[in-house]
């Protein structure tokens, strides 16, 4: 019958359209509630896809990677970063410039001086992060960043960059643990054979 | 391979006598003034009709134009013929044009004269494609460098700044506003007119219907939102009949492939996500394919799987999204496309976990990919696919038996697939057209011959059969998606050996080819054996399906040509790189 395709469409959109506010409904609970919309955007869910920012935010997954950052254990003014470089070669749009600094006697020391990434190139791709061999440079999740000043606010400096290592494994728990378990069991190791050389 | 070189080298020259004068590896040097006799016979007389890729190099001593020319025959279908043409006189590089032989070397030779200079005699309409008129030079050239060169290749030693400036200067600072504008000496942009394309004669008049009216000229684009991105149409009309379109794109080049000699090799993977952004993830699988056969890099078993799931979900994706987008361009206005963005937020959400992106995901890696998933992601995944399985049925009830959709795009836009292959064009619509060709079949990459599926096709080629043709090669895909699952390795390297940032590739030169959800997805690397590639070129499977847009949306009417434009499936950031 002409016609009974269109219905068969339209009866798909009613359908959404009821369960957008009548899917896994509770009495008790208000639209657009953090529960509400976590049942309806669950892999099973039905209904509202959309959330209310910036009221509401999408929670992140832990691997979400935006700007780079480095990192340090007990004081800013000793990063784990060793100024060897490979973040700087390995950056496919070259955002990335360091400054190794030297001891009083001129010679380099392995401890950058100055470093610099100029966020309004940066492309987010996270290789820096992944080649880094001292686990030095992570990856931010902070993605707010809209500023009236580029110049300013976007050219990031050794300043804005640090962070301690507390916030790298708030921020991403899973590689954190998975990178403290594999230094510790480098380090038994070494043990290991200093004492069987012993 | 190469027994079948000789045997195909032989026969030419008994054919067309002096026509291949050298080889070089794996392709036939041709003899430039025996060309077209040549092509004729490659594709008449031994049924290589489909010349689907045609790109050039710089060398120091010569230009080189090079073809990669397949069979559509069941019996060929496979490896096809690579050929080449030296042309050493770098001064006036000149070659004869095969647009008369295949229309889809039409576009290509006019993207091999906008970036290298090259001239096609007999080209009907050689004009520049991704740049303007106004440009000066042609960028690919290994002489020519833009306004703020730093070095042939990076790393660039500037990122080591000097101890009495230590400041480095912004890309703002370094790229002064009208400091990168340079004219070619014998272009006055003041007097600069840009001619319409199309035949048009000012108040020509015509009868229609009975009425006398004037041939219009519509202007659509560039920022139309139902132009897929900046993409800008000449129309000429007749009533509201199409006699005429003159395509016109270029506004989103960023000479990506300048930027990619440049670049590392491993360099280059975030890049290629930025080409398709609907389907970042099978740019880099087409990417690290190829420089993985440069190299003869195997690729963990677990990784391979990883590959194709992330591969065919993004297929799925894409498929579901152009649908929308193609009901937008009917006047469903976002109904349909808003239901596949929401199963893209499932597929989307799964690429977060594993890559750290939703969209620029920079996943694979040469010999393997960046991170392992988890096993609770992978059930996830399970999930997402039994869901997008229902959701493609879904999709079938909403929209497969609208009468309104089948008035409107039964008979619209539809090409004989011999026609299409004559224009180059690859993909899932080449298959609505009846011819089935998938490279995942007919030059098997990856694991893709370990599993069972089918490729689908339908008659006609209109948007009628290019709509059902995404649904069935999405149902294709779900069933790779459930096989892969099912066999992933539960445990097992992601990464052949160490995975150095500066991998070096051996010297050579190769075309590799994958499909990608759009079509024909090619990469035609050169190495000089450094740690950057010496050429780098995409073969876009919307460019050059793009290439058929005027035959299909001729004789049609106007609002059918934004619908064929739209069941092309075309992302600008391919098409203009």
């Amino acid at each position: 019958m002409f016609g009974l395709g269109l219905l068969k469409g339209l009866g798909v959109t009613m359908r959404h359209f009821i369960e957008s506010y009548l899917y896994d409904r509770k009495p008790w609970e208000p639209r657009y509630s953090p529960e509400w919309l976590a049942r309806h955007q669950a892999i099973e869910g039905k209904g509202l896809f959309t959330i209310q920012y910036p009221e509401q935010r999408r929670q992140v997954s832990e691997n979400l990677r935006f700007l780079p950052m480095l990192i340090y254990d007990e004081t800013p003014d000793r990063p784990r970063c060793t100024a060897c470089g490979i973040c700087a070669r390995v950056c496919p749009p070259q955002c990335i410039w360091i400054q190794r600094a030297t001891d009083d006697k001129g010679r380099p020391v392995a401890r950058p001086a100055g470093f610099w990434i100029d966020t309004t190139i940066c492309m987010n791709c996270g290789s820096c992060a992944e080649y880094c061999p001292f686990d030095a440079i992570k990856m931010n999740q902070v993605h707010e960043i809209a500023t009236p000043d580029r110049d300013r606010d976007l050219f990031y400096d050794m300043k804005k960059l640090l962070v301690p290592a507390e916030y790298y494994a708030r921020l991403h728990p899973g590689d954190y643990q998975a990178e403290e378990a594999e230094r510790r069991a480098k380090e038994a190791a070494r043990q290991q054979v200093k004492g069987a050389t012993r | 391979m190469a027994m079948n070189l000789e045997k195909i080298r032989d026969e030419l020259n008994q054919a067309v006598p002096g026509a291949v004068v050298d080889r070089d590896g794996n392709w036939l040097v041709l003899d430039a003034a025996r060309l077209q006799e040549t092509a004729v016979h490659l594709r008449d007389g031994m049924g290589y009709d489909f010349l689907t890729h045609l790109s050039a190099a710089d060398y120091p001593d010569r230009f080189e134009v090079v073809y990669n020319l397949y069979s559509t025959r069941p019996d060929l279908q496979g490896p096809g013929i690579p050929f080449k043409v030296r042309i050493p006189d770098k001064a006036d590089p000149h070659l004869p044009s095969l647009t008369s032989v295949w229309k889809s070397a039409n576009w290509q030779e006019r993207e091999v004269w906008d970036m290298f200079g090259i001239r096609f005699d007999g080209h009907p309409n050689l004009k520049r494609i991704l740049l303007w008129e106004g440009f000066d030079g042609h960028p690919l050239r290994k002489d020519w460098h833009e306004p703020y060169y730093e070095e042939e290749h990076k790393p660039y030693s500037s990122r080591w700044p000097n101890p009495p400036n230590p400041r480095p200067r912004s890309a703002e600072e370094r790229v002064r506003w009208r400091a990168n504008l340079r004219y070619p000496p014998d272009f006055d942009p003041a007097n600069w007119e840009p001619l319409p394309e199309v035949d048009f004669v000012p108040g020509d008049k015509i009868q229609v219907n009975g009425l006398e009216t004037d041939r219009i000229l519509l202007n659509v684009g560039p920022q139309h939102p139902s132009t897929h991105g900046v993409f800008r149409m000449i129309l000429g009309l007749q009533g509201e009949t199409v006699t005429s379109l003159y395509p016109v794109l270029g506004h989103l080049h960023r000479n990506h492939e300048k930027i990619g000699e440049r670049n590392l090799w491993t360099g280059n993977v975030p890049y290629t996500d930025r080409l398709d952004y609907i389907c970042p993830m099978y740019n880099n699988f087409g990417y690290v394919v190829a420089v993985e056969r440069m190299m003869g890099q195997e690729v963990p078993e677990r990784a391979e799987y990883l590959r194709i799931i992330m591969g065919e979900l993004t297929r799925v994706i894409n498929h579901l999204l152009c649908i929308g987008f193609q009901f937008n361009e009917l006047g469903a206005m976002f109904t349909p496309m808003l239901y596949a963005f929401a199963e893209r937020e499932h597929v989307l959400d799964l690429f977060e976990e594993a890559s750290g992106a939703r969209m620029m995901v920079n996943y694979y890696r040469i010999g393997g990919v960046a991170r392992d998933v988890s096993d609770e992601w992978l059930k996830r995944c399970r999930k997402v696919v039994d869901r997008l399985e229902r959701k493609i049925d879904e999709f079938d009830t909403l929209l497969t038996d609208n009468e309104i959709f089948i008035s409107r795009a039964r008979g619209v836009g539809a090409m004989s697939w011999q026609e299409m292959v004559n224009y180059g064009v690859s993909g899932p619509l080449l298959r609505s057209a009846g011819l089935q060709y998938d490279i995942r079949k007919v030059e098997p990459y990856s694991i893709y011959d370990t599993f069972d599926f089918e490729v689908p096709t339908h008659q006609t080629g209109d948007i009628y059969d290019r709509y059902l043709q995404r649904l069935a090669e999405a149902r294709e895909s779900i069933k790779i998606l459930k096989q892969a699952l099912d066999r992933i390795p539960a445990r097992g390297a992601i990464q052949a050996g160490k995975k150095p940032w500066n991998p070096k590739v051996p010297a050579g030169e190769l075309y590799s080819r994958v499909e990608h959800p759009k079509g024909e997805y090619g990469f035609y690397l050169v190495s000089d054996g450094g740690t950057n590639p010496y050429r780098y070129h995409i073969r876009s499977s919307c460019f050059i399906n793009l290439g058929a847009l005027e035959a299909m949306s001729v004789g049609h009417l106007l609002a059918d040509a934004i619908v064929i434009l739209g069941s092309i499936d075309i992302t600008l950031g391919e098409v203009d790189r």
